[in-house]
């Protein structure tokens, strides 16, 4: 299968500290991709480098390269391109204070669509796309900030998905969510997958092998396995990997 | 980080297994001796220890499920759990084998044909494959789970001449039929203790390596 992202020997340094190293992997389309491993271990890093969200950190230097559909993130694209295309979801759901509407229409408006007719047609698909459109038909121009976590968090991926990506970048999106609310984004993942790639940190053990196709373990900035999601969580090869996913690590 | 309470519960998980399995190979060993000497209370004896194995298989199922829910295991610890509840189910269908071959032994003891087949050479292979089975689940032994595996086919080869045997001594009319044909019924339920023992064998494999004989339990193929 050809990839997504390629990724080779990707080194990344804040300042002195060497956030990774020499990271490798493959990420395939329309699957869902896990990154998981303690705090620390380079994993958001390295979520944040596939859209170079770590050019606007200060003393961050990145050798190795990224290939988007075989394309080097850093030498081929600019970021507001790179960024259309790879969207990125929170943690915490950050709607902006404006309508449930403008939240959505906000990427599109940017990049000069002006027509209301086609905005109205992008703000529906893409809620539509994150599986809330029938919670906030009747109420597009009321504040997304009335909305509850679990719908702000799906807002923002229907926010995402108006730029027109390819990739989803997930930074732990249910951690601050409750089980009702983590249940449908994980399902949502799960539709999201068959038109976009998705790549989630997450450090639910259960939620990686709920969900994801393949997971990726990261320690001390390193990749140290990289597999399928079966056969990682019930015959990992590294003993490092079982120490850490059977929660003896340390 | 670690999990002090899951290792104690898996520990007593384990201890549980060991006993269950001690309880086997009590019961079949004394089957085989029932066989041989006709006591009431040997016959007895494998009779409550059934019962036993019984309870105990619906006490480890229960623990097992406790820790399935509680847990959520993954990696080697979701291996023992998955191999201990397979390994359950074989445990009893191997107390229940013993207390079927016991209540054969009052229409078997009596008969002439015993004396002519070698049951309890089969009976002394089929009890060492439950002991050597049950060492290879507590030492996590590959090598003995392997000889138990490979065990198998000798003891499929006895009870082949087993029957052989006992079809010629009723053509040629020297025995009663009908304790041959018990006598036959309990040389299969030794055959098929042999095979649960082996199932045994192929689950301490697979709680070690992740891989079983057949490969669809392995969940990364």
């Amino acid at each position: 299968m050809k990839s997504k992202f390629e990724v080779s020997k990707l080194n990344l340094h804040y300042g002195q500290f060497h956030a990774l190293k020499d990271v490798s992997l493959s990420i395939f389309p329309h699957e869902v991709t896990a990154l998981i491993g303690p705090s620390g271990c380079g994993k958001s890093t390295f979520l944040k480098t596939l859209n170079r969200m770590n050019d606007l950190e200060d003393g961050v230097t990145i050798d190795g390269s990224v290939l988007l559909d075989g394309k080097d993130i850093f030498k081929d694209m600019d970021a507001i391109s790179l960024r259309q295309r790879v969207g990125m979801v929170f943690q915490q759901p950050n709607p902006f204070p404006k309508s449930i509407y403008e939240n959505v229409a906000y990427g599109p408006r940017l990049q000069g669509i002006r027509s209301k007719v086609k905005l109205d047609e992008i703000v529906e698909n893409a809620l539509r796309g994150a599986a809330i459109w029938d919670e906030v038909k009747d109420r597009l121009k009321k504040n997304a900030m009335g909305l509850s976590g679990g719908q702000q968090q799906r807002l923002c991926i229907a926010r995402a998905l108006a730029a027109g990506p390819d990739v989803l970048l997930m930074d732990e999106p249910t951690s601050a969510l409750d089980p009702i609310s983590t249940s449908k984004i994980e399902e949502l993942c799960a539709q999201l997958k068959k038109d976009y790639t998705i790549v989630m940190v997450t450090h639910n053990m259960q939620q990686a092998a709920r969900i994801s196709d393949r997971t990726a373990f990261f320690l001390l900035g390193e990749v140290v396995e990289y597999s399928d999601t079966d056969q990682m969580f019930s015959m990992p090869k590294d003993k490092r990997t079982e120490d850490y996913i059977t929660g003896r690590f340390g | 980080m670690t999990r002090t309470r899951f290792d104690d519960q898996l520990e007593e998980l384990h201890v549980e297994l060991i006993k269950m399995g001690s309880l086997c190979e009590e019961a079949i060993s004394l089957s085989a001796q029932a066989l041989e000497k006709n006591e009431e209370k040997t016959k007895e004896r494998v009779f409550a220890l059934e019962t036993e194995i019984d309870q105990m298989e619906r006490e480890v199922e229960t623990h097992c499920m406790r820790l399935l829910l509680h847990q959520q295991p993954v990696a080697r610890d979701l291996r023992a759990i998955s191999a201990a509840l397979k390994m359950i189910s074989d445990m009893e269908r191997i107390g229940d084998q013993a207390a079927d071959i016991v209540e054969l032994v009052p229409y078997i003891a009596q008969s002439e044909c015993k004396n002519k087949v070698n049951i309890a050479e089969m009976a002394k292979a089929t009890v060492s494959m439950v002991t050597d089975s049950v060492e290879a689940f507590v030492k996590k032994d590959l090598k003995l789970a392997e000889q138990v595996i490979e065990k198998d086919d000798v003891v499929d080869e006895m009870f082949a001449s087993i029957k052989k045997k006992l079809m010629e001594l009723v053509r040629s009319q020297n025995v009663d039929a009908e304790p041959a044909l018990d006598l036959l019924m309990a040389a299969k339920y030794f055959e098929r203790i042999g095979d649960h023992a082996v199932n045994v064998a192929e689950w301490v494999e697979y709680s070690v390596t992740g891989i079983h004989k057949s490969s669809e339990h392995h969940l990364g193929n």
